[in-house]
């Protein structure tokens, strides 16, 4: 559910547009959304304070359930202390459906199915909490851009010997030994991860020239090969 | 055109059977020698021992016991490296199985498969590589040649002593004084080396030396990334680099060593140093062995880097004549791993797969300005072709500079440990 909105892209789409990143959404669009359903419980901006539901000033980023002086139901303080934290993928799965993702909440709201809608309201929102420009480390302002990729592809057993004769090419710049100096290290990563950072590569949504040219040789039975080959080197 | 990988597992057993002569127990185990310890040589004498877990019998001969690499020189000239961070030794290599001989190889003889050595040693082989870089070509400056004139005009481009000489001649150049470059003709080792040397010797001199000039005399029309190389000039350096192509001169020039001149379209100039980089060739053990052809440099099959002249010889980086690859350090480093599979193929009967090859070049022009050009290539029966290539982009801002630099720094970091263990 969670990552419904990142199966919406299509690699054709995406193929036809180089960039690092998409844009969450129409936030003026995402303005009207939060007049009709959200500010009758909810304030946000200059002078929010909790009503009904807690202020949504600096969401993003926030551990859930931690504004000063707002009594939350017990679920929403648990799954906070549990580590849930307020971004583009967990904000997009509570809106859709609260209930799904915090059982016991107590915002009385019935979702919202439309993904591109959520996704007006989350860029709406977001221009209310700590942009990166001032705070390096705060929430991203557009998407992640990772490929759509067919289960069956993730679903490729690599072979490592073959891995290992392919990952000659990868070792003239990573280093075996995993050091980093300059270019990172993909050893031991989780063979999901290599594959789709890989075919993210391969389908030119990650910007970087010289990987993007590595991945585009690569069939899918070559990038599991590798995949499965640096997960275990050690 | 796709290609299903056990399709290519089954040839590779059918050609091995076909081609190899199967290792029989009880005999010695088969013999690689390689000749030359660079990117290439080093490369390929390691992957071969690596990859063959002890089935094959590897020597590594190379003259020098501590090697300096070619790349990354230029940022020593420009003070951004120290000498000793471009040297490396042979131990790593030795620890992964390979025997080290630190000799010049001297003779070749094919019938007899031995390799000569200076010293006098022979060496036989079932398979020889030889990786030995560049030579110069005689007269191919008018005045020049690297035996009599190389500590006056140094070329620098085998790195080592001349490029020390090189970066104490700038620091003692006079101020105000003129440092003219003698450019290669195609083909040569590092296509854009000659031009971030330039940026490099542009940047150490601004810092001391601020009103000095660079003259760049070039016989080429078109050269490696030279509108990025323009740009930064233009930018660091507005004024002080001047390059004359053919058009006025530049490929005609001749230079006279004893009175530090240099003759430009008949009319004589006073330089204060002077960088020769020659036209070149195949290292000279290529041509000893007989494996090059008219043009100097030695002929190979796309698809394993095998002379076309001897089945049992093959030739690696600077000194082959393979295609559209550039002749540099990453390029040699990519056909090692292609030919030291194709011999263990051969050898053993290991699998054989694809070739696949690739290169990128970094140069730096500034501090924090970075950039670079890459390809990735494949066999076709004429030649090694370029499949798909990028380069920088004139205009880049400045993070994405700084980060083409930095990770330039960690491909530097990579490929000597790829090299070298």
């Amino acid at each position: 559910m969670i990552r419904q909105i990142f199966l919406a892209l299509t690699l054709a789409a995406a193929t036809a547009l180089p960039v690092a990143a998409e844009r969450i959404g129409d936030a003026a669009r995402g303005a009207t959304l939060f007049d009709r359903q959200c500010k009758a419980c909810h304030q946000i901006g200059d002078g929010a304070t909790n009503r009904v539901g807690p202020t949504l000033s600096n969401i993003f980023g926030r551990k859930a359930g931690t504004v000063a002086g707002f009594k939350y139901s017990k679920s929403i303080t648990r799954m906070g202390a549990d580590g849930l934290t307020w971004t583009l993928q967990t904000l997009d799965a509570y809106i859709e459906n609260p209930k799904a993702l915090v059982s016991g909440t107590r915002m009385n709201y019935r979702g919202m199915a439309d993904a591109s809608a959520r996704a007006d309201l989350m860029a709406f929102l977001r221009d209310y909490s700590d942009q990166p420009a001032n705070i390096p480390e705060s929430e991203p302002t557009a998407r992640k851009s990772e490929p759509t990729l067919d289960p069956a592809i993730l679903a490729i057993q690599g072979d490592p010997e073959y891995g290992a004769y392919l990952s000659s090419e990868c070792s003239t710049c990573h280093r075996r030994d995993g050091a980093d100096e300059g270019i990172p290290a993909i050893t031991q990563w989780p063979p999901e991860d290599f594959v789709v950072a890989m075919h993210a590569y391969k389908s030119k949504l990650r910007p970087h020239p010289v990987m993007q040219m590595m991945a585009s040789r690569l069939s899918n039975d070559e990038i599991a090969a590798l995949a499965a080959y640096f997960a275990t080197l050690e | 055109m796709t290609l299903n990988r056990r399709h290519f597992i089954g040839t590779g057993f059918a050609a091995a059977s076909l081609l190899s002569v199967p290792m029989v127990w009880g005999q010695a185990k088969p013999r690689v020698v390689v000749i030359g310890g660079g990117a290439g040589g080093a490369t390929a004498a390691r992957y071969l021992a690596k990859d063959s877990a002890g089935g094959l019998d590897v020597t590594l001969i190379e003259a020098n016991p501590i090697y300096t690499t070619c790349f990354f020189s230029n940022l020593y000239l420009g003070g951004f490296r120290e000498f000793e961070s471009l040297q490396h030794g042979y131990d790593g290599i030795a620890a992964g199985g390979v025997t080290i001989i630190n000799d010049m190889a001297t003779g070749v003889d094919r019938a007899a498969k031995t390799v000569t050595l200076a010293g006098g040693q022979t060496v036989p082989y079932d398979r020889l590589i030889l990786s030995p870089g560049i030579d110069f070509r005689d007269g191919a400056v008018p005045g020049w040649s690297a035996d009599a004139h190389a500590e006056i005009m140094p070329h620098a481009y085998k790195a080592g002593p001349q490029t020390q000489l090189l970066k104490s001649m700038i620091e003692s150049m006079p101020q105000g004084g003129t440092f003219a470059m003698i450019a290669p003709p195609n083909p040569y080792r590092c296509p854009p080396g000659p031009y971030e040397r330039i940026s490099m010797v542009a940047h150490a001199l601004k810092q001391n030396n601020p009103t000095a000039k660079i003259l760049v005399l070039d016989p080429k029309e078109n050269f490696s990334k030279k509108a990025l190389f323009e740009e930064g000039w233009a930018k660091h350096y507005d004024g002080m680099v001047e390059w004359v192509g053919p058009e006025f001169g530049g490929g005609a020039v001749e230079v006279r060593p004893d009175t530090m001149e240099i003759v430009v379209d008949g009319e004589i100039q006073k330089v204060d140093v002077c960088n020769v980089i020659p036209g070149q060739m195949a290292g000279k053990i290529a041509a000893i062995a007989g494996v090059t052809d008219d043009s100097g440099w030695a002929p190979v099959h796309p698809d394993s880097m095998k002379t076309k002249a001897d089945d049992n010889i093959y030739v690696l980086g600077d000194s082959s004549a393979q295609g559209d690859m550039p002749k540099s350090g990453y390029s040699a480093n990519s056909q090692a791993k292609v030919a030291s599979m194709t011999i263990r193929g051969e050898l053993l009967g290991s699998n054989v797969f694809p070739a696949k090859y690739s290169n990128t070049c970094w140069s730096l022009i500034a501090p924090d300005d970075g950039v670079k050009v890459g390809a990735s290539y494949e066999p076709t029966p004429e030649k090694i072709a370029s499949v798909e290539s990028f380069i920088s982009a004139t205009g880049e801002d400045a993070a994405l500079r700084k980060a083409t630099y930095e990770e330039s720094i960690g491909w530097y970091s990579g490929i000597t440990a790829d090299m070298f263990g």
